[in-house]
């Protein structure tokens, strides 16, 4: 558990570089990052400007070239692999753009499949967990039902519970609303402040700023740099002159 | 292996009733290679996932092997599906958070597989598809044929006896879209019989048989007599 007053996560002059034939692409430059418990924070920035490589090592699903990163007051750029996915699996839920339910399982199933994947727990709590998650987003009534038989947006909220049933610590989600209409974008927004009300740390990256106004904080992204509001609109106006 | 019987699908809409399937009858031998075309709205993908038993509103008769499915509960169903059905989807449906052999190894966690049984099917499973150096990439590090690939090998862990996918190649470029006939062709020599729903007519080459859909009615289903079922051929 996190003590008061410190971040939930901790991220100083984290770089990360990509080597493609021979070629360096230097994806983040020096980002320094805290984020408390309880925040609901919105990256942006162009496509390309790193907000996705960061989300990914945020996410543990990635690893940092240099710097540092600590998550719940516990170093971890240089875990090995099973003790990332272990971390990764207690503490971390994620919400995609393209939702990634899995057609052929029903929506208790897809919710359900973390819980039963690594986690030693009895099958009443697994299913206390699941109904609870489904609840939370206002899907339990279509438990039965396969993704094919729900909308886009009904969709994200069962990948929404699914994030949700592993009790994270935070939930990061990666343009959550790219493939919805925006009505179905408003729902689901409406949906993570109602969770961040409850408590839920949340970190979304979005392009779409009507949406990064949802959030407490909004951070900007620019060529694998944290920039300032106003040194992002001159950079923007700077690249379309 | 599949008889469909007058079987029928229609949607309520306010102004009435839409029908989506009108009288299917089709049969389905073991050891085919199916392949169903049709314009957008032709009733592809809803007899699809009526085949799948994905979808319980439907009229009319579907027998699996022995099993009269139309007289069956929905949680029979499930069991039957879960037994004997894989399906890939144009999309993959991979978990971005689950390393590929976690991936491979998620429809074994709905069937009573030991632990031990797991670990080595889902390395003999990476090995059969040559992805074992990508065994703890997580599927944002791969190439779209690369992730269809694994979505495949997801679908056919457990050996099902049916096959079906989805527009598998419609996410792909030709050469990977190739491959990925290619395995469906090694597939289906091994034994499991497939039916896949595709735009493409390439991919449609590479069945026993393909079957045209328009507006609901199966309008002509015509064998590739260079192809014939592998049962055939057996015999």
């Amino acid at each position: 558990m996190t003590e008061a007053g410190q971040p939930l996560i901790q991220i100083e002059n984290l770089t990360k570089i990509f080597y493609t034939d021979e070629i360096e692409s230097h994806a983040l430059s020096g980002i320094h990052l805290s984020l408390n418990k309880g925040e609901y924070v919105a990256m942006s920035g162009p496509s390309g400007c790193g907000k996705s490589t960061l989300l990914s090592i945020i996410g543990l699903l990635d690893t940092p070239t240099g710097g540092r990163y600590s998550l719940n007051g516990k170093t971890v750029e240089n875990l090995d692999f099973t003790e990332r996915s272990r971390i990764r699996n207690q503490e971390i839920g994620f919400i995609f753009q393209s939702f990634n339910l899995i057609g052929d399982l029903t929506v208790y199933e897809n919710v359900e499949l973390p819980l039963t994947y690594r986690q030693k727990m009895p099958a009443a709590d697994r299913k206390a967990r699941v109904m609870e998650a489904l609840e939370r987003v206002g899907m339990a009534h279509r438990v039965r039902h396969y993704p094919s038989q729900l909308s886009g947006g009904q969709q994200q909220r069962v990948a929404v519970a699914r994030a949700l049933g592993g009790r994270p610590s935070i939930l990061l989600a990666d343009e959550p609303t790219g493939n919805l209409d925006s009505r179905n974008g408003e729902a689901v927004m409406e949906l993570l402040q109602n969770l961040h009300r409850e408590g839920a740390t949340i970190c979304m990256v979005t392009h779409d700023p009507r949406f990064a106004k949802h959030a407490q904080r909004e951070i900007h992204l620019f060529d694998g740099k944290v920039v300032r509001e106003e040194e992002l609109k001159k950079l923007m106006a700077d690249v379309h002159a | 292996m599949i008889r469909l019987c007058n079987l029928e699908r229609s949607y309520k809409t306010p102004a009435g009733q839409t029908w989506v399937l009108r009288r299917i009858n089709l049969e389905i031998r073991e050891g085919e290679f199916i392949t169903i075309m049709g314009p957008s709205g032709a009733g592809k993908s809803s007899l699809l996932n009526v085949l799948a038993l994905l979808d319980d509103n439907w009229q009319g008769e579907y027998w699996f092997r022995a099993q009269a499915v139309h007289e069956i509960k929905r949680k029979q169903r499930s069991e039957l599906a879960k037994r004997n059905i894989g399906m890939v989807f144009q999309s993959y449906h991979l978990l971005d958070d689950l390393t590929v052999s976690e991936n491979i190894d998620l429809p074994l966690s709905y069937k009573d597989v030991p632990h031990r049984e797991r670990q080595s099917l889902v390395a003999d499973t990476l090995d059969h598809f040559r992805i074992v150096a990508k065994k703890d990439l997580f599927p944002s590090q791969l190439s779209g044929g690369q992730q269809q690939l694994v979505g495949i090998a997801r679908a056919v862990i457990h050996k099902p006896a049916l096959l079906l996918a989805d527009e598998p190649t419609g996410n792909l470029h030709s050469s990977q879209a190739k491959e990925i006939m290619e395995l469906f062709r090694t597939l289906n020599q091994q034994g499991t019989t497939i039916v896949q729903v595709t735009h493409a007519e390439a991919n449609a080459a590479y069945g026993s048989r393909t079957i045209q859909l328009r507006d609901g009615w199966m309008v002509s289903d015509t064998s590739n007599p260079e192809l014939q079922p592998y049962e055939a051929v057996k015999q």
